[in-house]
């Protein structure tokens, strides 16, 4: 697809690539010199590729965004981080503003000596060389012109390292703040996680910005989790109604290794996450669990593709959706068991509540089976609230709105319970609790 | 019956109901006065539940005749929740599970909704907590089942206790047990049975509907009031429930009125 949007992004990266090139190593350069080449040859996507049939990219490839090169911080200040920040974690907070790191609103903690946790645009600069084996190894280009495109812009986002053995207790949060810009703004946050052999970690990724205008998000995140590490990892999307949000987790997984990963989308006009999960080690496990809740016409697109490639390894999955007025959800899940990966235990589900007519999803689960000794098992719901449910109620004193909010609400804790973080829970209840209430009173209000 | 005089709780005349086009009560009469325990007992399908749920303003039961009148003033034009803000409680046959939501907060919320309606302060939740603790001992409910999703695996007999435990907390004026009875054992029958005796009030009514004469044996009805067919055929003491044990429904359908007849022997006639 052939834009306005792809011309601004080739045109502005000849300048952007001289100036970032003082910053970062030489082989970081070719990463994304090779990076941008391959986002021109595979421009937007569009509907006619099988992976974004449901998903309409043209309003991004429209709008000519952007690129903030000087932080600013337009009135987001401690106050307004402090209001997205979840109280009770006490660990490091990382903010960037319009993806450029801002130690002014960051709050750091003492850490062991060999723990990174860093700005991106830091760490290429002052020791570059720890990065290489992982930067760019995981998320691929080759597919995606998002991570193209997001390979070739890499500036800043976030580093962090565990060392061997380290266990780090209190949650890292990573805050991504579009400000108020007058502009349609563009950020490419860039997060390296490594978790190496032993080591636990706990990773809270948030994105924020303005109320209704637009503005574009292109996050990828890379996961490197070792022999016998665990990381949390949890993403809670809370972009502002006009923005787009297009990120790509990938994760890498070693020998007995553990993820557990949520992703909550609550924000945006238009979301697409891509998850994508190998399975490079036996006895691995990853966790996945997610929850999309969309009103007005928001689009949520989850994509998640989860690989086992060695003996012995356990994928759960479990997404639900809550769509309300003209919103859309998209979810597919894939599960790929390669040959080898015998004794494979995966499970997914994604159940989808619609609250109303006008709302819409797509689910389509997906298995790939190649090892004969597995146990796979899926499945798919899309309904709606129960009356007998809100009968019961009902009969209890709760009018029709509250009803459907507490049964709503219900729905959704089942994804929420499974987060370990108590405060990020308790935020994330209060939230979503909010949320379905304000739906209640405009629903009883037409 | 005593006290004439007095404003009955619940006045239903000439009702007639049907589900998914099918006529279930067919000109039923009822009169409950305030600090009666009323038993409706009757065959599968002659109509309890569909009674049970016309009081308690199930949307999918079309009222096609008829009055009821709940402490004076018309209950049909009233939406379910405000029956139940004014004191109406139906304790389900098959109550529903609700996942994700634990039976202290549900119930919370529930008395709460009912607070409000009467212009009363929300309950603080250190009381409540006390309070339904309390409720709970009653019914010999353990308390973990508390903050357990409402219902959800919980066992027959379980599921009951919380029916009473419910109407316990809200303290309705007119409590309808829809078959509280079936699936419990002698033990939980007993439990659930103390827990409305304990109920028992001279400012509140109760209708047990069921099946068997065993229930009325824990909670012993002041009148017994056989259904049959969507109209109640006979009325009687608690003498009645015997009767019927040891004769059987068959013997009240023969007995019965024929169909035209137009009200039951408990209601004079208007």
């Amino acid at each position: 697809m052939k834009s306005q949007g792809i011309d601004l992004f080739l045109s502005r990266f000849p300048a952007f690539d001289r100036e970032v090139a003082a910053y970062g190593p030489a082989w970081l350069r070719s990463i994304r010199r090779e990076a941008i080449a391959r986002f021109e040859a595979l421009g937007f996507p569009d509907s006619r590729q099988e992976a974004w049939r449901f998903t309409d990219v043209k309003p991004i490839a429209r709008t000519a965004f952007h690129l903030v090169t000087e932080p600013a911080s337009n009135g987001w200040d401690r106050a307004a981080v402090e209001r997205l920040a979840f109280p009770g974690v006490e660990g490091e907070r990382i903010v960037f503003l319009d993806g450029l790191y801002s130690p002014e609103l960051s709050h750091h903690c003492p850490v062991p000596d060999a723990v990174r946790i860093q700005s991106l645009a830091a760490a290429l600069k002052e020791d570059p060389e720890p990065l290489r084996p992982f930067l760019a190894r995981h998320a691929k280009v080759e597919e995606n012109p998002f991570v193209a495109l997001n390979t070739a812009y890499m500036r800043d986002g976030a580093y962090i390292r565990i060392p061997r053995g380290e266990q780090i207790r209190q949650a890292i949060h990573l805050l991504f703040l579009t400000t108020a810009a007058r502009r349609a703004v563009v950020t490419h946050p860039r997060i390296l996680i490594v978790a190496e052999e032993g080591s636990r970690a706990t990773v809270v990724e948030s994105f924020a910005g303005p109320g209704d205008q637009p503005y574009f998000t292109n996050a990828v995140t890379e996961i490197v989790v070792q022999g016998n590490a665990e990381l949390d990892h949890c993403k809670l999307q809370r972009e502002g109604r006009g923005a787009f949000h297009i990120a790509t987790i990938q994760a890498y997984q070693e020998r007995d290794s553990k993820v557990l990963s949520h992703s909550i989308s609550l924000g945006a006009r238009l979301a697409r996450n891509e998850l994508n999960f190998v399975l490079d080690g036996e006895g691995s496990e990853c966790t996945l669990n997610g929850l999309y809740m969309t009103t007005n016409r928001q689009h949520v697109d989850h994509h998640t593709l989860i690989d086992h490639a060695r003996p012995n390894s356990t994928s759960l999955e479990c997404y639900k959706g809550v769509l309300d007025e003209e919103s859309r959800g998209v979810f597919h899940g894939k599960i790929v068991v390669r040959k080898d990966a015998q004794k494979t235990n995966a499970r997914q589900s994604n159940k989808n509540l619609l609250l109303s007519e006008g709302a819409t999803v797509h689910t389509q689960p997906q298995l790939e089976i190649y090892a004969d000794d597995v146990k796979c098992a899926h499945g798919a719901t899309i309904g709606q609230l129960d009356e007998d449910s809100l009968y019961y109620l009902r009969t209890r004193g709760l009018g029709p709105a509250e009803a459907r909010t507490l049964l709503t609400y219900g729905f959704v804790r089942d994804i929420t319970e499974r987060i370990r973080i108590e405060p990020i829970r308790a935020k994330l209840e209060t939230l979503v609790l909010a949320r379905l209430r304000g739906a209640g009173r405009k629903r009883e209000g037409r | 019956m005593t006290g004439s005089k007095k404003k009955p709780i619940l006045e239903v005349r000439g009702l007639r109901a049907r589900v998914g086009g099918k006529e279930i009560l067919r000109g039923l009469d009822l009169t409950i006065q305030a600090g009666e325990v009323h038993a409706i007992m009757g065959p599968n399908g002659s109509g309890k539940s569909t009674l049970a749920n016309v009081l308690a303003g199930h949307e999918g039961y079309e009222v096609t005749g008829g009055q009821v009148m709940y402490r004076g003033k018309d209950l049909l034009s009233v939406s379910t929740e405000e029956r139940a803000r004014e004191g109406i409680f139906l304790a389900f046959q098959y109550p529903v599970e609700i996942p994700g939501i634990s039976t202290a907060y549900f119930l919370r919320a529930s008395l709460n909704s009912i607070l409000k309606h009467r212009g009363e302060e929300e309950i603080d939740p250190i009381d409540f907590l006390t309070l339904v603790k309390k409720k709970a001992k009653l019914v010999q409910m353990d308390q973990s089942l508390l903050n357990r999703p409402v219902n959800e695996g919980f066992s027959g007999g379980e599921k009951k206790r919380n029916e009473i435990l419910q109407m316990m907390v809200l303290e309705p004026r007119l409590a309808i047990l829809d078959e509280t009875d079936s699936g419990l054992d002698i033990d939980a029958l007993k439990i659930v049975a103390s827990g409305v005796n304990a109920m028992r009030d001279p400012e509140r009514a109760m209708i047990v509907v069921t099946h068997y004469q065993r229930l009325l044996t824990y909670i012993v009805p002041d009148r017994v009031h056989v259904l049959s067919h969507g109209r109640i055929v006979k009325s009687g003491g608690k003498e009645l429930a015997l009767e019927l044990e040891e004769k059987g429904y068959a013997w009240t359908e023969i007995d019965s009125p024929a169909p035209a007849a137009p009200t039951s022997p408990d209601v004079p006639a208007s």
